[in-house]
């Protein structure tokens, strides 16, 4: 129904596009020897400097679609690039942030942040410094020499953020980054990342649960369906930056949230 | 009082001793016991401060310490090579495993003459019996460490690119640390063990051939002063592994690790 929709979008972006998916199409062999298509024809770009949210219910292959583009999982049939290469392995370009920090407990916060770096074999004593003001940047000046567990969860989540932007990434790939956390503190993260996205020009792909989040957040929100998953609509939220919380409140975003809310009563699934 | 109230054990542990070792005393007087049975605490307390001032003494313990570091240092050595090549190297794991199950299943203290046939009465005989009661444990939990890296922390560095090289540098050895102390904390325990066997069967020197000497001599009280002396042993060694665990697995609870 929507799919006329998708390539006009994608015609238009094509030029200045970052990412690109087109095609795609992933099949999971289960272990019981049975199939499973997560992703179907999927297409979309993402032009650079970008903040796309992809929303859906549980199960439509969100995940699936961020790991592709990871390079952590093969793609079965189609393409994904990024920055103009395909995607058949990890891309130093990329940066990911996990649904849960994912912090070594043996190593410092700095030493955490830096674990990019050091992987890919860059010079320590310059991104050192990067380290260091990402971390003031996300609140956690005073802590880099603590160890993760001496932080609450919602600050190991924002040092799993700076780790995932020190190497200078042109892509940042976030799976349900603030999904564990309280509400409150959930909109204190909305708001630093777009200070962070801000300051560091990226281009952000980002799974959340929460249509609200979706719409606070993006310029624009792909909306998935399940089984096989497939892109429903990819809406454009024209709300003026920068954003604030008291904008959520106006019936602009009320229309919004409540399009995409839509597809999910369709999909008679309660979020 | 304070002081008390948060650490009770500093006065009770010293007190069950002093109770035990008052009514064992009292016990084996009143009953009138035979030292040759069962020695008063008093006693085998003399025959320690004998064998402290006893250069004879410090010369057995001298080697009976040897032979379990050497087994033990050896044991360590062959057990991380061993366990880097089958926790990494799929082929490795298949062929072997079975057989080093197979092998552990020997009681290895069965061993102890065989050794002895093949290296003789010296030490060697003794620090290959202590290397292999203490290889496997340690072999096993080195294994297991290694391969309960977190899926998600390799996931995490695969995106950030690194070669299986450096995800097994950067998380798979840090998370087998505490596994490793665990095996290390047995392994030093049971080096003792089989260091001391292999004096009982077959040696002059160290303090098994001591235990055997004084039991020959019905010197009942010195056998259980070297008893003591054995266990002081592999108490200090405990304390030593635990200390150097807190310092370098320190973000590990240890107590749900294999062969606690
Ligand atoms: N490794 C796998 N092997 C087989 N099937 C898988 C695998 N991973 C995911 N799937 C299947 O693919 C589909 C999409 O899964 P995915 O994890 O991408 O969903 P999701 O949209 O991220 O869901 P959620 O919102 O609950 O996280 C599901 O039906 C799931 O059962
Ligand atoms: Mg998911």
């Amino acid at each position: 129904m929507s799919k006329n929709n998708n390539s006009a979008i994608q015609d238009a972006s094509q030029e200045a596009s970052w990412i690109n998916v087109a095609a795609l199409h992933k099949i999971y062999n289960t272990r019981g020897g049975g199939k499973t298509h997560a992703l179907a024809d999927i297409n979309f770009t993402v032009k650079k400097g970008e903040f796309i949210s992809i929303v859906g219910p549980s199960g439509c292959g969100k995940t699936t679609l961020l790991n592709v583009l990871a390079g952590l999982i093969s793609k079965t049939e189609g393409s994904a690039s990024v920055s103009g290469h395909e995607v058949t392995k990890p891309l130093p370009e990329i940066g990911m942030v996990f649904q849960a920090p994912t912090l070594l407990p043996w190593r410092t916060i700095l030493e955490n942040v830096m674990v990019p770096v050091e992987v890919q074999k860059l010079d320590k004593k310059m991104y050192l410094e990067k380290a260091k003001e990402l971390l003031k940047l996300a609140g956690l000046d005073g802590f880099e020499d603590k160890f993760p567990n001496e932080l609450s969860g919602g600050m190991q989540q924002r040092a799993g953020i700076c780790r995932a932007l020190v190497h200078s990434p042109s892509v940042l790939l976030m799976d349900e980054p603030f999904g564990a956390l309280d509400a409150m503190t959930r909109e204190y993260m909305n708001l630093e990342l777009l200070r962070i996205w801000k300051e560091s020009n990226q281009t952000i792909a980002l799974v959340t649960h929460s249509i609200t989040e979706a719409v606070f957040l993006s310029d624009r929100v792909i909306v998935m369906s399940p089984r096989p998953g497939r892109i429903a609509e990819i809406i454009t939220i024209d709300l003026p930056r920068p954003r604030t919380l008291d904008m959520m409140n106006s019936d602009a975003a009320g229309f919004f949230v409540k399009k995409i809310r839509q597809y999910f009563n369709a999909a008679n699934v309660i979020e | 009082m304070k002081f008390l109230r948060n650490r009770p054990e500093y006065v009770l542990v010293p007190s069950v001793f002093i109770a035990f070792v008052l009514i064992w005393e009292n016990l084996v007087n009143i009953m009138e016991v035979e030292e040759i049975i069962l020695p008063t605490p008093s006693r085998i307390g003399e025959a320690l401060f004998f064998q402290l001032s006893n250069p004879l003494f410090w010369s057995n313990f001298r080697i009976t310490s040897q032979e379990t570091l050497l087994g033990f240092t050896a044991a360590v050595v062959f057990a991380i090579i061993a366990g880097t090549f089958i926790s990494q190297i799929k082929v490795i794991d298949k062929a072997f495993m079975p057989y080093l199950v197979g092998f552990q299943a020997i009681p290895k203290i069965a061993l102890a003459p065989i050794f002895i046939v093949w290296f003789g009465f010296g030490m060697t005989s003794k620090v290959v019996m202590a290397a292999t009661v203490a290889f496997f444990p340690i072999l096993i939990n080195i294994i297991e460490g290694l391969k309960s890296a977190d899926n998600d922390q390799i996931r995490m560095l695969r995106v950030f690119g690194a070669t299986r090289f450096q995800i097994f540098l950067k998380v798979q050895v840090p998370c087998a640390l505490p596994f490793f102390f665990a095996g290390l904390d047995v392994g030093i325990l049971l080096a003792i063990l089989g260091a001391v066997v292999g004096e009982f069967l077959g040696s002059q020197d160290g303090l098994g051939a001591m235990v055997l000497l004084a039991q020959y001599n019905f010197e009942v009280p010195t056998m259980f002063a070297i008893l003591i002396v054995l266990s002081l042993m592999g108490i200090i060694s405990h304390i030593i592994v635990k200390a150097l665990q807190r310092k370098f697995a320190f973000w590990a609870d240890s107590s749900n690790f294999i062969g606690n």
